[in-house]
């Protein structure tokens, strides 16, 4: 004890001591919190500038206001922009979630020739740069004199989807336990009702979290989009036109409004899974 | 499981799709970039004359863009592979029973749009925002400097917009690796940096290289960050086939340079999993 008071060295430097004690225990929490401060910067931003009492271009703040938040349509074709958004969206869901989960079935269920073969089918979609997806697209719509528009846009974000909802719900499919089926056809149930009550509820999950992630990349779109969908003004190209001149604040509030809505449906979902988990 | 026929049936609606909607315009891709203008026919017609120069030519004329796409896109990488290890690591190791949680805020940013948050961080770094007035006042940077309309915002923008690609696929393989491996090496005497270098690191390969690859290929592709936080000295290959489509209607250079990328990608990420050795990600 008394060795250690006579040593000089402790009282002397009790700042940086304890700071840097303090820095090398915590190094990683005080990561965690810069590398979600840069993750959130420009959501908070966006948030922020959504209260902007900014009339038409919203690059300087000029005061707050809940006037965009009380009336998103303000700026028309916000609205027109996402509600093709949200109809491309849903259709493009729909269909890719029907088309890759039986795919998924087929390539995680059965083996067959050509499994391989198909493997490879549904990563290249995934490996192709966006750009030659849609230009690729679109010159075959030319080909065709099919004017770019709704429907090639639905088809385009049709093909780019599938192969993410076949690796989401192979995912699940694989991490199914085959003795719940068996137990299943045990009792008596047929190859159908096996399915219907056993397989499917079990891959609901799945499917769902697909169909989630399918509207997301829908929606989120802009360059197989901008290829395809000719006159057609979704969200993200109408954020990509207006961004010269700044965008509207009701952007702004449709931005935010998806983020909450998003964050409400992970929270939400997870609630359920706990739920379902005891 | 069932008959021979089923996963054929099950497959058929959806590669019928495939074919005609992804297969059918790459050959079609194909065919367009060997085709030169009709002569005396209107801007936008053309027909096959299988001119290979063709790609010489797109390839010489933007060899600047290519480069750069490349180049960029490895930055990208590199540095969205620096935040983001350190990142899934701490979810995984150290975030206890708020990993979860974690998890959701690392992709949360992802629900606003795209387009949004690129065009947040052009204002963020713009003159009107509040990072350059900062610097300009501690002197990091001189009055004259600007952030915008540069290479470094282009490639901060990617770094930013490609982050969950990184992290996501890092997580699940760090996530897997079972800490007592790590006791065990600190019982053999590791210090923390080879225990990092021998034990973690190779075991979190198969993200590492997933990672990089959902990184990169969407970056050497990628128009947006360029279109909005660069300048025209910042150009992309991207940038060059949007422009070679909708403005000059030059569809054959567009289509040349569109499959030299999809080809460079392909080759560049062939040897890529070959030398990391993980097939089985595919």
């Amino acid at each position: 004890m008394s060795k250690k008071i006579a040593d000089p060295t402790i009282p002397t430097i009790p700042f940086a001591a304890k700071f840097q004690r303090w820095f090398g225990r915590n190094l990683i929490r005080v990561y965690m919190v810069l590398a979600f401060t840069y993750l959130f910067i420009p959501v908070a931003y966006t948030f922020a500038f959504s209260f902007n009492d900014s009339g038409k271009s919203n690059l300087i703040w000029k005061g707050f206001t809940l006037d965009n938040w009380k009336n998103p349509c303000g700026a028309p074709e916000v609205c027109n922009a996402l509600a093709n958004s949200i109809k491309i969206g849903f259709l493009a869901t729909l269909f890719s979630t029907i088309l890759g989960t039986m795919i998924a079935f087929a390539i995680g269920r059965h083996k067959f020739k050509g499994r391989s073969t198909s493997n490879l089918l549904i990563f290249l979609p995934m490996a192709t740069p966006e750009i030659v997806l849609g230009a690729s697209l679109l010159s075959l719509f030319l080909v065709f004199k099919i004017n770019p528009g709704f429907w090639p846009t639905v088809i385009a974000h049709v093909m780019f989807c599938i192969s993410f909802v076949v690796v989401t719900v192979k995912a699940r499919i694989a991490s199914l336990d085959p003795r719940l089926e068996q137990a299943a056809m045990d009792l008596y149930a047929n190859e159908f009702q096996t399915f219907r009550r056993v397989t499917l509820p079990l891959v609901a999950p799945g499917i769902a979290g697909a169909a989630l992630l399918a509207f997301s990349l829908s929606f989120d779109d802009f360059i197989i989009t901008n290829f395809n969908s000719g006159t057609v003004i979704t969200f993200p190209k109408f954020v990509y036109t207006a961004a010269a001149r700044g965008i509207p604040a009701q952007a702004n509030v449709i931005g935010s409004g998806m983020f909450f809505l998003a964050l409400a449906i992970v929270i939400a979902g997870q609630f359920i899974n706990r739920r379902k988990a005891r | 499981m069932g008959k021979i026929r089923t996963p054929y049936l099950l497959l058929l609606p959806g590669f019928a799709f495939l074919f005609t909607f992804f297969i059918l315009p790459i050959v079609n891709l194909a065919q367009t970039s060997t085709q030169t203008p009709v002569g005396g026919g209107d801007t936008g017609q053309y027909e096959q004359t299988f001119r290979f120069q063709n790609y010489i030519d797109a390839f010489v004329e933007n060899k600047e863009q290519f480069g750069r796409s490349f180049v960029y896109a490895l930055i990208a990488t590199l540095l969205a592979l620096a935040i983001s290890y350190p990142l899934a690591y701490a979810i995984a190791f150290k975030a206890g029973k708020y990993k979860n949680f974690l998890l959701v805020l690392v992709v949360a940013p992802f629900f606003t749009s795209f387009l949004l948050r690129t065009v947040a961080w052009k204002q963020i770094l713009g003159e009107e925002g509040f990072v350059v007035p900062t610097l300009r006042t501690i002197g990091i940077i001189s009055d004259s400097t600007t952030l915008t309309s540069t290479s470094f915002a282009v490639v901060m923008g990617m770094t930013y917009n490609f982050l969950p690609f990184m992290t996501l696929p890092l997580y699940a393989s760090i996530d897997r690796i079972d800490p007592r491996t790590l006791e065990a090496s600190g019982d053999l005497y590791a210090n923390g940096f080879t225990t990092f270098r021998k034990v973690t690191l190779p075991l979190s390969m198969p993200g590492v290289v997933a990672g990089t690859l959902l990184t990169f290929i969407p970056a050497a592709g990628d128009y947006v960050n360029a279109a909005i936080l660069g300048s025209p000295n910042t150009k992309m290959i991207g940038n060059v086939i949007e422009s070679r489509y909708f403005k000059i209607v030059d569809y054959p250079t567009a289509a040349a340079l569109s499959f030299t990328l999809m080809a460079a990608i392909l080759i560049l990420v062939t040897i890529y999993i070959r030398k990391a050795g993980t097939e089985e990600l595919v």
